[in-house]
């Protein structure tokens, strides 16, 4: 088999991670729940993660929230910033877990192309932020979030970065990106477990919580406190998650975030050189762009999710067809679904030229029919 | 077991107190963590409980490691 959708979920996670996983859960402990060996140990596990991803990210490890993921993380910080009295900027590149919380909210929102030139061009009065997904999930090009941070930081508009498709790969640094609040997955580029996310948190900015419960201190509260990072952990954290990350962040230190980004760029260049030889194929690439390791493609007159079976059962090729819950990518190329590839950490120079070939097979079966 | 004269410092967040134990493990710190007696707060909680009672150099310790703590109280615990 050849896993091509590394943008869904990286296949590869470190032998660190799976053993780690595997051994917390011989030895649970409820983190933040009182001071027994197993939750100090639970709990000491947790403030070690949040230092990495402060590491990571470069923020202040205070103001580093678990969720159960990047869905989680927007609609929180979406619903806990926004309202129908504000207008926000963003962008057509976006993931409907973006998209979906602003429309909720009725936001006054203007959809863009992700330049700052486009930006500059939007801003009213009432313009309260710009929420930019770091990569689309989709193409794979990279938005220019520092100079948008730069930008809104100047301007004094909040600035949020969905790095869902970025974090482990791209350098993201909260303070030198001028980024106010970043969202994460961890079980992407971060080589996590599936299930583990969070918001990192710049300056004083209060967010709203979605939900509201027990945080182990304060009990005869009637509020949520109003302390980060448990202000927005109501409940129980996801521990397997969380060590899942603790070890990975430690595999991607060790590695170097850049090889990875490098490894898997590489391939994808490669993958494309071929595909775009072949006169049926329409690679969706902004030339003026840099991308990560993922490739959308469609082949003249086949449905994707046509061309994703076959890859899969003809040649366990697998990949993933359809809109990638990213609506207004395909309004923006006139598409309706797209196949794509997102190669990975595990993924080699050969199988690039072996999808590239099965593509061509695919579509040349295709053009006899 | 005999009850002991602790100085407890408590913390507005959980994380803070972990952090706290964190670098007082770091500088060979004397104390460990405990659950918030409840003649400080009833609201469950972790607290930092040190036998070395001297609070003007937990106090500068404290400034020095940037730890935000909430209070210092003596307690027998």
């Amino acid at each position: 088999m050849i896993y091509v959708d590394n943008a869904a979920t990286t296949f590869y996670k470190p032998d660190s991670v799976i053993t780690a996983v595997s051994e917390y859960l011989r030895h649970p402990g409820n983190p933040g729940r009182g001071t027994n060996h197993c939750a100090l140990e639970a709990s000491r596990t947790v403030l070690d993660t949040r230092i990495k991803l402060a590491e990571l990210f470069d923020c202040d490890m205070r103001k580093v929230v678990f969720t159960s993921g990047v869905t989680e993380s927007l609609n929180t910080v979406i619903r806990g910033l926004f309202g129908p009295e504000d207008h926000v900027i963003t962008t057509y590149m976006e993931h409907n877990s973006m998209l979906r919380p602003l429309y909720r909210q009725n936001c006054e929102l203007s959809i863009c192309d992700g330049s700052l030139a486009e930006i500059k061009k939007l801003v009213k009065e009432n313009t309260k932020a710009v929420l930019i997904n770091h990569v689309s999930n989709v193409t794979g090009e990279i938005n220019p979030i520092r100079e948008i941070g730069k930008f809104c930081r100047e301007n004094q508009l909040l600035f949020l970065v969905d790095s869902a498709q970025s974090a482990g790969l791209l350098p993201i640094s909260m303070k030198k990106d001028f980024i106010d609040v970043l969202c994460f997955t961890g079980h992407k580029g971060l080589l996590g477990i599936q299930g583990i996310g969070g918001i990192c948190i710049e300056g004083n900015l209060k967010i709203s919580p979605l939900k509201v419960g027990g945080t182990g201190y304060r009990s005869f509260d009637k509020a949520q406190p109003d302390k980060y990072p448990s202000a927005l952990e109501a409940g129980t954290l996801n521990m397997p998650g969380i060590v899942s990350l603790n070890h990975s962040l430690d595999y991607l230190k060790k590695q170097g975030i850049e090889t990875l980004l490098h490894h898997e760029q590489r391939i994808a260049d490669e993958f494309c050189r071929q595909v775009e030889t072949f006169p049926f194929v329409t690679v969706y690439r902004n030339p003026k762009k840099e991308h990560v390791g993922i490739v959308s493609l469609n082949i003249a007159g086949m449905d994707a999710a046509y061309v994703s079976d076959r890859l899969s059962c003809l040649y366990q090729i697998e990949t993933r067809a359809g809109a990638h819950c990213a609506p207004l990518v395909h309004e923006y190329y006139g598409t309706e679904s797209m196949v794509r590839f997102s190669f990975g950490v595990q993924n080699t120079m050969e199988e690039a030229a072996q999808c590239a070939e099965a593509i061509y097979r695919i579509g040349k079966e295709g053009r006899n029919d | 077991m005999k009850k002991r004269n602790y100085l407890v410092i408590t913390f507005s967040e959980t994380t803070m107190a972990l952090f706290m134990e964190k670098k007082c493990k770091e500088n060979k710190m004397p104390g460990r963590i405990i659950p918030l007696p409840k003649e400080i707060d009833a609201g469950c909680g972790l607290a930092w409980a040190s036998e070395d009672r001297e609070q003007d150099m937990w106090k500068n310790y404290m400034e020095t490691q940037q730890i935000e703590y909430e209070e210092m109280v003596e307690v027998e615990f």
